[in-house]
């Protein structure tokens, strides 16, 4: 955890460690603070039910993370909670305010902004002017004001000094003056999730921020996710990187086939015999970024008969060389086993 | 064969009202489609409505000039709006369906015989522009513009015409540079991220459809002007592509392009009949009739345009840069 980028706000949100839960922590506990609570909302496609979540409270001035293999209806709650989609039934509230029925630009102005999953960049607008249509209330957005510069200029100034702070933070400024189609995937995800910054949410939804995203830049967009919660926003996130999840979560809701089927804090839902099963394979804990744990499951798998692939001998067609390469065939079947885990 | 005479005649072309009004059509296309991604194929609607609101309002109901101009505004506000409500919720293809159908039930019901009182039917409406003539500043009289002579009511349609043009480039330039224009371009990219800003995307999209369809209807109006006549089969569908053709060849999210590629359109069309015609009275060729080297300009037309999407796809004034991404 590197602390050095809390923001200094009156208060630290970083070195808050009361409890989130109230109570005991399970599927569809209460929260000490919600930001956001989740009733009954349904939703079919056809016979199946993509989201089917009962209750659910998204903890203020925390990270969470929603984890569960795919399908299990992550993105469409995503979708239903910004209104994107219209649920089958169901009501939920943020900071108050019932959000069943209302539009999606009328959501995002409340301070709910949310990135999605396949990177959505205004490719022919430059760097900066995207960043520019992410801002809050410019007269100038309105037909009545657009021909008057005067009405708009002032403000415009404010976003753009605004967009230049938060490029410079995400490392972007070089580009400003790019298309954003001339960015690469990780600069896309960096430029959302900037863009989505300039409108100044309270609760921000990141929608696999990591996926497609380079090692290297993964460090670093971590921090600007933990650096939004150091500056007092809600974080939360769809992500299917455990170690992702297990670094910067404070809270992590597991989700199968539409439903809530565990909730906790990370280190607790990991150990969850249900949440092992369906999602995280059996050699979740293994850091496959890291060279000595890589060893470490390779030795595990070397005694795990289940992680090897086919016999012993197979696919080779002179019995006495297989004999010498026996060992070899073994760490072949810890490479299969390992791509179960991803 | 005079060449000096085809030359001149194209020159004339370029500041003729009827290219105006095609620049003019066509930059509201650009609005449309070069800046928030609508596809409208109904334009020749647009226009219809300017023409037919123009015309009717003037001799049926007797309005002056400005009323007329009014009129005609109200019915293609009106006209987008019915275009609007259902389909901009949807995708764009869906909107580019209910154009095109519009344009041609709109081209339909003004033919009817049922309403031949008011609209002329087949045969059209004429001699209502006294209105806009008596507002003539000029003295009678010939204006010698050193490549073509001038009526003064030719003058003053061209002016006009002009000056019309002018404005509209100069405002809607202005627009889109504002930051409105900065969220219709945002639609035309990905209407769903720009929903996720916060920024009514359906309200966007219904100025934009409303302005544009505007700047289709005045350049309904200037088209009826130098003729003095609606005719219903003026505004088939080919007008549309016409108008499409001018926009790709100027290039779609620009200003001047629009209007350019008008010009371009025009003094193409003009010099190869110019030519052929001259070609075939002299002789040179002889496998083609005058009337079907009508017809053979618009197939040039289209190789030019063809060509131009292959070799320059951004049009003449387009941005490359914008292209490289598609």
């Amino acid at each position: 955890m590197t602390d050095k980028t809390t923001a200094p706000a009156t208060i630290d949100f970083m070195a808050d460690t009361r409890p989130i839960a109230e109570g005991e922590a399970g599927p569809g506990c209460r929260k000490r603070d919600p930001i956001l609570t989740v009733r009954h909302v349904t939703r079919r496609f056809g016979g199946i039910n993509a989201v089917d979540v009962d209750f659910l409270e998204i903890p203020r001035h925390k990270i969470t993370a929603l984890i569960g293999p795919n399908g299990a209806g992550k993105t469409t709650l995503f979708n239903l909670l910004t209104g994107f989609d219209q649920p089958n039934s169901g009501e939920w509230t943020f900071d108050g305010h019932p959000l069943a029925g209302v539009a999606s630009y009328k959501v995002a102005r409340l301070g709910m902004v949310r990135t999605f999953q396949l990177t959505k960049v205004m490719g022919k607008l430059t760097v900066l002017e995207n960043m520019r249509l992410g801002a809050a209330d410019q007269p100038g957005e309105r037909l009545s004001a657009a021909l008057f510069k005067n009405l708009w200029g002032r403000r415009e100034k404010e976003i753009t000094a605004q967009a230049e702070v938060l490029l410079e933070k995400f490392k972007l400024d070089a580009k400003r003056n790019d298309y954003a189609a001339s960015l690469s995937g990780g600069q896309r995800k960096l430029l959302e999730m900037a863009r989505a910054l300039m409108a100044r949410p309270k609760l921000v939804m990141l929608d696999e921020p990591m996926a497609g995203v380079n090692p290297a830049l993964t460090q670093s967009l971590l921090d600007h996710i933990k650096n939004l919660k150091a500056e007092g926003m809600t974080v939360l996130f769809v992500e299917h990187d455990m170690q992702v999840v297990r670094h910067i979560a404070d809270w992590v809701v597991v989700m199968a086939e539409g439903k809530v089927v565990a909730e906790g804090p990370p280190a607790d839902v990991m150990k969850d015999q249900a949440v092992i099963d369906a999602y995280l394979g059996a050699h979740h804990d293994v850091d496959l970024g890291d060279t000595e744990g890589l060893k470490e499951l390779e030795a595990e798998l070397a005694q795990d008969q289940a992680s090897v692939v086919g016999t012993e001998d197979e696919g080779i067609l002179g019995h006495h060389i297989a004999e010498r390469d026996g060992r070899r065939d073994e760490a072949a079947g810890g490479t299969a086993g390992r791509k179960d885990q991803g | 064969m005079d060449f000096l005479n085809i030359l001149n005649g194209a020159l004339g072309e370029i500041i003729s009202p009827t290219t105006a009004a095609y620049g003019l059509a066509a930059l509201g296309l650009a609005v449309h489609f070069g800046y928030t991604g609508l596809l409208n194929f109904g334009q020749a609607g647009f226009m219809a409505m300017g023409a037919y609101g123009f015309a009717i309002s003037t001799l049926t109901f007797n309005a002056p000039f400005w009323v007329a101009v009014l009129v005609a505004l109200v019915c293609s506000v009106v006209f987008a709006f019915l275009l609007g409500i259902p389909t901009l919720r949807l995708r764009a293809d869906y909107l580019a369906i209910v154009t095109i159908a519009a344009a041609e039930i709109a081209r339909y019901v003004v033919t009817t015989n049922r309403l031949t009182d008011v609209t002329g039917s087949a045969g059209g409406l004429n001699g209502f522009t006294n209105g806009f003539y008596a507002l003539n500043p000029f003295p009678e009289g010939r204006y010698d513009l050193g490549f073509v002579a001038l009526s003064h009511r030719d003058l003053w349609v061209r002016v006009t015409a002009w000056a019309l043009v002018a404005l509209c480039c100069v405002l809607v330039l202005l627009l889109m540079r504002s930051p409105w224009g900065r969220v219709l371009k945002g639609i035309r990219e990905d209407e769903n991220a720009v929903r996720s800003l916060g920024k009514n995307v359906y309200a966007y999209k219904m100025q934009a459809l409303v302005i544009g369809g505007i700047l289709g209807t005045l350049a309904g109006i200037l088209f009826t002007l130098p003729r003095s006549s609606v005719q219903p089969a003026n505004y088939g569908t080919e007008l549309t592509f016409f108008l499409w053709t001018c926009l790709l060849l100027g290039g779609m999210a620009t200003v001047l392009g629009p209007v350019l590629g008008a010009m371009i359109f025009w003094v193409v069309l003009s010099l190869t009949q110019g030519l052929l015609y001259g070609a075939i009275e002299s002789g040179i060729i002889t496998f083609i009739t005058t009337t079907q080297a009508g017809q053979l300009r618009y197939i040039m037309v289209g190789i030019a345009l063809m060509l131009l999407m292959i070799f320059r796809p951004q049009g003449v004034l387009g941005n490359k840069r914008e292209l490289a991404f598609t």
